[in-house]
């Protein structure tokens, strides 16, 4: 007969407390794990949806680097081959009068062209010198009209000879717009009178549905005698400009201010500065996107991190809770159990056996209580693991948690047993005599 | 001049009653047992017996006099002290047997074996069990035991460390005349095997079997 013997046959005895206590000790443990797989679930999922949304900004960042660095090379190539067109306008010319007008008021030489046609100008192509008014027709009936004086394109002097994109206007002849042959019934060939001097119309234009249709074009010269501004001019045109850099309005103008100090230039609107202007706006709709995806996965670590924060504080009450109801029900369970004994432990003393021992004999069934409940719990963790993997704790591992088990196998033994040490220590030192002489 | 094997000297033991009066169980109280003596103890109930009975065996400290067993003074020892003496040399019989529920007849025989190592612990246990006619109720728990029967084995469980005395309250008390008699009759065996015994009863026939018995009235006892 032993004491390991005694524990033995008195759990046997009374399977039922035994059991209960063990069970109140497997689902506290139960409880422990559930909250370590859950704030490790709610962990495994923040680094999964940061990692996601980190992945998803550095895609979006790829692409978007590859896009644009795709769309500058598009723009280049596509400057460099549609070429744009600027007006260079006389020094001090107020641009908002030429918005306005359409023309420019003040004038500069017509030398300008010559000067820039003898330079080393690399970012223009053609160029057009002009002299522009808006003036009465008296010959019809006063009628607004607006006078382009052109004289083709001056040559670049450095530059092979290229196709002139514009015809000139032979010297008295007229060019005319759709509203004006139209109204005065002239045709290609026929004469006409306009301030004061004979001119055959060279050419009549289709409707253009602007302002182009109310122009008469002429030799830049005639231009100049009639409006008698010999050897001015009020703008030069630049078609066709190359410009291999995004910049390339900035471009043309540093190079044009050397050769031309004090002119201004102006670019006309292109289909290739429209598709730029809206890749621009492509571009920062897209910076705009990453920068969002990105603030929202900095929002998002911050929300789950406040999240688990949270569920840590609601997770420490309800195992606080469960820890002093497992306390409470295992100490419980153990001065029921000593209060059923009490006789036994009466005559075990009355016999000599130290209250060690008895003392001894009950913690013992109390770390058995621990340990078995523990491992229990460990036990159905371990066997579920696998289906709440795919379920409730959304890939999370509870075998991961596995290094924690020798800490709970030993940590609820010792809580069992220090639940169950005071009812057991009144139980071993109640008086012997009062229990036998009561029973 | 050798010690008795029990001496109690001017042994005095009161309770709490109601209003913080004091009741008292047992008043001077005189007695010696010796090798060989089977001490009957009679009285009314509530006269004190079975308080001098647990006093003398070290359960239940006196609030004056002396408890001496084989030589020591038992309230003179600590607790563990007390508990090896009692385990040594006292064996205790009660009226409700007091047998550990859960051990079949065997272990509780046994059972002192936690208290102290007792060579041949298991032979020795059997041949008690022969002895009391318990061989074949060996592996049987005490519920499924007769009065008697867990008397007897109750019997055997206090004779199995071999003690010197042998402290009964009332163990016939439960018990019908047949089974009073067989009991009565090991105890007389006992002490006249060199044991002493001291035995509460107010059943004058039990006490008729004791070789001295002793009258207790209000906590005093009367020769």
């Amino acid at each position: 007969m032993n004491l390991g013997r005694l524990i033995w046959r008195e759990i046997l005895h009374r399977p039922f407390s035994f059991v209960l206590a063990m069970a109140t000790v497997t689902v506290a443990v139960g409880c422990l794990i559930a909250v370590a797989a859950l704030l490790g679930s709610h962990d495994l999922r923040s680094r999964t949806m940061t990692m996601e949304m980190n992945e998803e900004a550095a895609r979006l960042e790829s692409e978007f680097s590859a896009e644009m660095k795709a769309y500058e090379d598009s723009v280049r190539k596509n400057m460099k081959g549609l070429g744009f067109n600027v007006f260079i306008f006389p020094e001090g010319q107020e641009l908002s009068e030429v918005y306005a007008e359409g023309f420019a008021s003040k004038t500069m030489p017509e030398e300008y062209v010559k000067t820039l046609a003898n330079s080393n100008i690399v970012t223009v192509n053609h160029l057009l010198p002009s002299l522009t008014r808006k003036l009465k027709w008296p010959e019809q009936n006063e009628r607004t009209v607006i006078l382009i004086g052109i004289r083709g394109e001056v040559p670049l002097s450095h530059r092979d000879p290229k196709k002139p994109l514009i015809d000139r206007v032979k010297k008295g002849h007229l060019v005319l717009g759709y509203e004006l042959h139209k109204s005065m019934g002239l045709q290609e060939g026929n004469a006409t009178t306009f301030l004061g001097r004979e001119f055959i119309v060279q050419k009549c234009h289709p409707e253009s549905g602007g302002k182009d249709d109310i122009t008469i074009w002429m030799h830049l010269t005639e231009c100049q005698e009639l409006l008698k501004q010999e050897g001015r001019i009020n703008a030069i045109k630049a078609l066709e400009c190359n410009c291999a850099s995004i910049d390339r309005l900035g471009e043309i103008r540093r190079e044009i201010a050397g050769i031309l100090p004090g002119t201004k230039v102006i670019e006309t609107k292109s289909k290739a500065l429209a598709r730029a202007e809206a890749r621009n706006k492509a571009k920062k709709h897209a910076e705009e996107g990453i920068a969002a995806k990105k603030d929202e996965t900095i929002k998002l670590k911050e929300n789950r991190a406040k999240l688990r924060i949270e569920n840590e504080r609601k997770y420490a009450a309800l195992q606080g809770v469960v820890l002093i109801a497992t306390i409470v029900s295992v100490g419980f369970l153990a001065f029921t159990n000593a209060r059923a004994r009490q006789t036994e432990i009466g005559i075990l003393r009355a016999m000599g056996t130290s209250t060690g021992s008895i003392l001894g004999a009950l913690m013992s069934r109390a770390f058995l209580i621990g340990f078995l409940g523990a491992a229990f719990a460990l036990l159905i963790a371990w066997l579920l693991a696998g289906a709440l993997q795919d379920g409730v704790l959304q890939g999370f591992d509870l075998l991961s948690l596995q290094g924690d088990a020798p800490l709970v196998l030993i940590a609820a033994p010792i809580l069992a047993c220090a639940a169950s040490w005071l009812p057991a220590f009144y139980a071993v030192n109640r008086d012997p005599a009062t229990i036998l002489r009561n029973d | 001049m050798t010690d008795p094997l029990l001496r109690t000297t001017n042994v005095q033991k009161s309770f709490a009653g109601p209003n913080d009066s004091t009741v008292s169980a047992v008043e001077e109280a005189n007695l010696v047992v010796d090798k060989g003596d089977f001490v009957a103890l009679r009285g009314p109930s509530g006269c004190g017996k079975s308080t001098l009975l647990f006093v003398a065996g070290g359960l239940l400290r006196p609030d004056a006099g002396e408890v001496v067993i084989g030589g020591e003074n038992l309230y003179r020892q600590n607790t563990s002290r007390r508990a090896k003496i009692r385990a040594s040399k006292v064996g205790f019989v009660f009226q409700q047997f007091h047998l550990v529920p859960y051990l079949d007849t065997l272990d509780n025989v046994l059972a002192p074996t936690l208290a102290r190592s007792i060579p041949d612990a298991r032979e020795k246990a059997n041949s008690l069990l022969e002895a009391f006619g318990l061989s074949n109720r060996r592996h049987h728990v005490p519920a499924t035991l007769s009065v008697g029967e867990q008397q007897r084995v109750a019997l055997a469980r206090a004779l199995l460390p071999e003690p010197k005395l042998l402290l009964a309250d009332e163990p016939t008390g439960n018990l019908d005349p047949e089974n009073a008699e067989a009991i009565l009759s090991h105890l007389l065996t006992f002490s006249k095997d060199g044991g002493a015994v001291l035995m509460v009863t107010h059943d004058d026939r039990a006490a008729e079997q004791a070789t001295r018995s002793i009258l207790m009235d209000k906590g005093r006892l009367k020769t």
